[in-house]
């Protein structure tokens, strides 16, 4: 397998303090002075050219944000967030709508490539067309506003739609009313509430009954602004019978304060339809001290709302100081099924609390859970998952296996998962795991004559091949290097 | 009371509070047992009964269930007039608590000579630095109420290097509705080796409440199988806790069977104070009708090169929900330690429910913990296997239900107890569907 | 080739090798038997770089230069591969993955050129083909739930891509039955060659019927006490290991 010789490779390239994303693009911000209040709720509308009816969406949200606490149950620490201390809106200043790539920021571009976008896409970007048989749309948040959207004229042919959220609202106000907040209520947690309310920009994705998306859509997400909380809000939507898969990629520049990311993730999948969604996440995770790094609090759910619907999640989580994020599944259609495949590496002193919920309340609906932890340095990795069959889900079946990995004696590595079955005929597996790389594993590659760093790479890379596999090919590849480069270092 | 106060959301906390006022002063024990006395209640209205909220009690919400309470057991000699045998035919010395009270009277000491039985008014009145000792960091507000409102129990210690053959039983009997709290002390020496029985019974109907906290230490190489069970009254709610810490070489084998009781929960924590020990913890629940029955489980690996297996098993039928859950924690330093955790859960009924929580806290790299749970019915391929036989349908799901819970049963490694418990999961089975609760 | 000086060495402060005295000339194959605890898989241990076990004394020349403070991937890339007594399971990295990666590590380290694909795969088949190596064998998982003759020729498999200077063979009869042992041993005289020394660890004479080695070193609480041809190899089938269980620890 190629993959595993260029991780390898890679590994032995990268300059272990450098975090390579860890770069500050100059341009000029458009932003809303720090803080929260109903004004800034109001500007961050007026800003979007909203409709009355979104801005009254989003001062609902605000209001019952006021009375929430933050909720303290995960496994992770870190210091109270001051949410008078944020700015809440910043846009680069660009052209309005650019509808070509002419009209984009040509330090934007630079950007794209800095960040090592996948040749691919860049070349998608670029114009290149013919380049390869497969094609990405790309989507880009760059802070909180998506700056370009490619291939938007041949996806229309389709019949499908694929913009900036804020576009859809204006453009599209009867599908968003439908189905925004319809899988993650206004209320539904702290951060998802206040994300409702000032949610800045993200993508939408429509897919009409019976239409396959001739290609897969992909977006990256990037925090940019000083102190800017990043806000997005994406909504997808599967009509009957159709097919998509998204992909989202996430890096962060280098800061020294932590920054708070708080994203909502809407699915929607009607009658056999399938959506399936990768994330590869690497932002920044701070320093080798746990000085800095990103607050990652997202809420993430899929909503199998027709028959023999299909959601997957696949993630592969190696940035960001805290990651507090459970991608999960409703399995409401009957026959309807649910996937979570994830990957989280820690290290330095980064914590991942992640897992999913995959809750059946349809007929015969099935769910499948693989989850790999790997905790290294002074990190802590929890796996946190809950698996419910409500009464009338007979039939229902889940697999769940997770499996950790620990690299070092200082790291710790949790798993949580609650079962919860009401249903006789459900049929519920779980099993976990906890082990270290056997000394003599490694030793067996070190007198074949791999270097340690290779030898763990290699090891680690068979531990998460299950995961690896569920990801679109360009994101493999990429996924296998981010988990080598975020291990550098962890074996002395 | 000098307590801080606090408006107390639930009648049932209000109505303990009452008591604990009326109560105080007549408690047994030393000047510094009635201020631990006071302590401890003031821990338990800061914490307050239970509820969903309370992760530790996720799935047994006393807020909700204990609606009213029972009168106080008063420590009067209740008379009981016919004690009823839970395992008849297992031979054992029989220690009988009535109420909270040791009651000497009724008990059977024979053929267990060295070991000391006193009453655990003797500890309290000599301030014994055991009480207390186990379930310090437990932060458990039903343990705490225990600690603020026990009124007896038994205290048996084990010399170092005695081999008891018979098997000793702490009977704890409720004799009518009222709420007893009971604390036990048991102390297991060095080299020694005992088998421990725990029953709990009380009467049909009546609705009881039992709060039964057991502090244990078992010295180092001794060799420990201790069985609990619960066979309280079908109205009765039944709140029972073993906290023990075992020593070094220690082999502690210990099983819980859950059969009685409307609402009840069994705690047990295990910590290791010494290397190479090996816990082997095991359970069986049988419920039925409304019954609500939760097992949780700390096992605390504190230090290196220790081994625990945790198997349980629970048969739901009716409405009834079965709760487990149950953690292993390797602290920082247990390097080697070795933990295997599962649990599974049989639904014999559309409306029963299970509940699962099995957590590994892990904070040491050179270990192998794992945990499994499973749940579901009576596999289908297995069923008609024999029925095809020309086995009946009952019988075939007897067997193969008393099959399902025996492995669990039979992990204590005791055969005579595993006899006598796995005899209770027959008649359990035999009388399927004849009881509503 | 190698010459091993009055090497001790120690694991957690036990001495296990104490004044191991030997020399394999360069082209030979010479044998180590010995009473279980007499130290040979500990040399075949401390030969190829383990972590773990400390030389407190002596050296290890191999190739002109002492390898004693060389850590086990440079000793691997200068030549020297033990075939493990018990090869070890590494989930999910498909055999071939891990034979490409050894070898380019290998070949990257003494500033050969990577291998083409094509290349590595027109290598490999070679190479397997000899051992009775199937396709489907490689494309497993490296060692999972091979049979002990599968992982045994999987090791000698390595061998002849990794083209060593010195091979180091742990027990490598242990756990085979005769067809395997003689496929094994085919394998492993196919790669005798001038260029190549070998170190034969066994506990049986009966390995050496397939393997004849040129000279045959007795080993005994940590030392070589005695070395003869392979006629030593069937006096000690003959006579067991009686005689120098006395030099025991």
């Amino acid at each position: 397998m190629p993959a595993i010789q260029e991780t390898v490779d890679q590994v032995s390239q990268i300059d272990v303090d450098q975090y390579k994303y860890g770069f500050v693009t100059d341009i000029e911000s458009d932003r809303a002075p720090k803080g929260l209040s109903e004004d800034i709720v109001r500007f961050i509308s007026a800003k979007k050219n909203e409709p009355d009816w979104m801005l009254e969406w989003r001062l609902d949200a605000y209001r019952r944000w006021l009375t929430m606490t933050e909720p303290t149950w995960s496994r992770v620490h870190y210091p109270k967030i001051d949410f008078d201390d944020l700015y809440y809106y910043s846009a680069p200043k660009s052209s309005p709508g650019p509808k070509s790539l002419d009209e984009v920021d040509p330090e934007l571009l630079a950007m794209y490539e800095k960040l090592g976008i996948p040749l691919r896409e860049r070349e998608i970007l670029a114009g290149v067309e013919g380049a390869s048989d497969r094609r990405v749309a790309v989507d880009a948040v760059f802070d909180s506003v998506s700056v370009v959207t490619t291939f938007k004229e041949e996806l229309k042919k389709a019949g499908v739609i694929f913009c900036a959220i804020s576009e859809a609202i204006r453009e599209y106000p009867e599908i968003v009313k439908k189905y925004l907040g319809s899988v993650v209520p206004v209320t539904d947690n702290y951060y998802a509430t206040l994300n409702s309310a000032v949610f800045s920009d993200g993508s939408f994705v429509y897919i009409p009954e019976g239409v396959r998306c001739p290609m897969e859509l992909s977006t990256y997400f990037r925090i940019n602004e000083r102190n800017t909380g990043q806000f997005e809000r994406t909504l997808i939507i599967a009509e009957k019978g159709a097919h998509v898969s998204y992909l989202e990629g996430c890096t962060a520049p280098m800061r020294d304060e932590n920054q708070l990311h708080a994203a909502v993730v809407e699915l929607v999948a009607l009658e056999d339809a399938e959506i399936k969604y990768s994330t590869v996440q690497n932002w920044y995770p701070g320093d080798k001290d746990g000085k800095g790094g990103i607050y990652n609090f997202v809420t993430k759910r899929g909503d199998c709302r027709g028959d023999r619907s299909k959601i997957s999640w696949t993630q592969v989580e190696t940035g960001s100081a805290i990651t507090w994020k459970y991608p999960s599944c409703i399995l409401r259609g009957d026959d309807s099924q649910g996937e979570f495949y994830s990957i989280a590496v820690s290290n330095g002193y980064q914590q991942v609390d992640s897992g999913t919920k995959m809750i059946h309340l349809g007929k015969n609906t099935k769910s499948r859970i693989i989850s790999k932890g790997i905790a290294a340095g002074r990190s802590d990795n929890t796996y946190r998952g809950l698996v419910s069959a409500h009464r009338k889900a007979s039939g229902a079946r889940n697999f769940t296996n997770c499996d950790s990995l620990l690299i070092g004696d200082k790291c710790g590595a949790h798993t949580v998962p609650y079962i919860e079955s009401k249903n006789a005929s459900a049929v519920f597996e779980h099993e976990a795991t906890t082990s270290k790389i056997a000394d003599d594993q490694l030793f067996y590659c070190l007198q074949r004559g791999l270097s340690s760093e290779e030898a763990v790479a290699l090891i680690v890379n068979g531990f998460v091949k299950d995961v690896i596999q569920q990801l679109p090919m360009e994101f493999a590849v990429e996924a296998q290097k981010l988990i080598s480069i975020s291990l550098e270092g962890s074996v002395g | 009371m000098n307590a801080e106060p606090r408006i107390l959301r639930t009648q049932a906390e209000e109505t303990l509070a009452l008591e604990f006022a009326a109560a105080r002063t007549q408690l047994p024990g030393s000047p510094a047992i009635a201020a631990a006395r006071e302590s401890a209640f003031a821990t338990f209205q800061k914490l307050g009964l239970p509820h969903r909220r309370t992760e530790a009690w996720r799935y047994t919400d006393l807020r909700a269930l204990l609606r009213t309470m029972p009168p106080l057991a008063v420590g009067a000699t209740a008379e009981v007039s016919s004690l009823a045998d839970p395992l008849p035919g297992l031979d054992r010395a029989r220690l009988v608590v009535v109420d909270g009270i040791f009651r000497p009277d009724l008990s059977d000491l024979n053929g267990i000579d060295g070991v000391t039985v006193r009453p655990l008014v003797d500890l309290l009145q000599a301030s014994d630095a055991r009480i207390g000792q186990q379930i310090a960091t437990l932060n458990d507000a039903v343990v705490s109420l225990n600690s603020a409102l026990m009124i007896g129990g038994v205290s048996i210690e084990v010399p170092a290097g005695a081999r008891i053959e018979r098997a000793i039983e702490i009977a704890h009997v409720t004799s009518s509705a009222v709420a007893s709290h009971v604390r036990n002390i048991v102390t297991v020496g060095a080299d020694a080796s005992v088998r421990l029985l725990e029953t709990h019974v009380g009467p049909a109907g009546s609705a009881y409440q039992a709060n039964i906290v057991t502090e244990a230490t078992v010295g180092d190489r001794a060799k420990v199988i201790w069985a609990k069970l619960q066979s309280e009254g079908n109205a009765a709610v039944h709140l029972g806790t073993l906290a023990v810490t075992i020593g070094t070489e220690t082999q502690f084998d210990h099983l819980t069977l859950m059969i009685g009781a409307t609402v009840s929960r069994a705690q047990t924590f295990v910590t290791y104070s010494g290397e190479n020990a090996r816990a082997g913890l095991f359970g069986a629940t049988m419920l039925r009708g409304k019954q609500h029955a939760d097992i949780a489980l700390s096992v605390d690996h504190a230090v290196p090169n220790g081994a625990s297996r945790e198997l349980f098993k629970a048969v739901m039928d009716g409405r009834s929900e079965g709760v487990f859950q149950g953690r292993i924690i390797v602290r920082p330093d247990a390097q080697k330690t070795d933990g295997r955790m599962m649990t599974q859960g049989l639904l014999l009924s559309e409306d029963a429910s299970f509940f699962v929580k099995p957590e590994l806290e892990i904070f040491a790299d050179d270990v192998q913990c794992a945990h499994g749970a499973t749940s579901g019915e009576i596999d289908d391929d297995i069923l008609f296997y024999l029925l095809s036989r020309g086995i009946p349908r009952p019988e075939a799901e007897t067997l193969l239900v008393t099959a399902f819970l025996a492995e669990a049963i039979e992990g204590l490694g005791d055969e005579a107890i595993g006899d006598a418990f796995e005899e209770i999961s027959r008649n359990w089975l035999a009388t399927r569907g004849q009881e509503a609760a | 080739m190698l010459e091993i000086k009055n090497l001790h060495a120690s694991i957690d402060g036990k001495e296990i090798l104490r004044g191991v005295d030997l020399v394999v000339p360069t082209g030979e194959v010479h044998a180590i038997m010995g009473p279980n605890g007499s130290g040979k898989s500990t040399l075949s241990y401390v030969l190829s770089g383990r972590d773990g076990y400390d030389v407190t004394e002596g050296e290890i020349i191999f190739d002109g230069s002492d390898i004693v403070e060389m850590p086990a991937e440079e000793r691997a890339a200068a030549g020297v591969f033990l075939a493990f007594q018990y090869p070890l399971e590494i989930p999910g990295v498909a055999t071939m993955t891990f034979l490409k990666a050894a070898l380019n590590a290998q070949r990257k380290a003494r500033g050969e050129a990577e291998l083409t694909t094509p290349d590595f795969i027109r290598r490999v088949k070679v190479a397997s083909e000899k051992l009775n190596v199937s396709q489907e064998m490689l494309r497993r998982p490296l060692n999972v739930g091979f049979s002990g003759g599968e992982k045994k020729r999987n090791e000698i498999l390595q061998m002849a891509l990794l083209e060593p200077k010195l091979a180091i063979l742990d027990e490598t009869d242990s756990g085979l039955d005769i067809d395997a042992l003689r496929v094994v041993s085919e394998g492993v005289n196919s790669l005798r060659s001038p260029e190549r020394s070998m170190l034969v660890i066994t506990h049986y004479q009966r390995l050496l019927d397939h393997i004849v080695p040129d000279k045959v070193h007795v080993m005994s609480a940590g030392r070589i006490v005695r070395t003869g041809g392979p006629e030593l190899a069937l006096e000690l089938e003959a006579k067991g290991y009686a005689d120098y269980a006395g030099e025991a620890a």
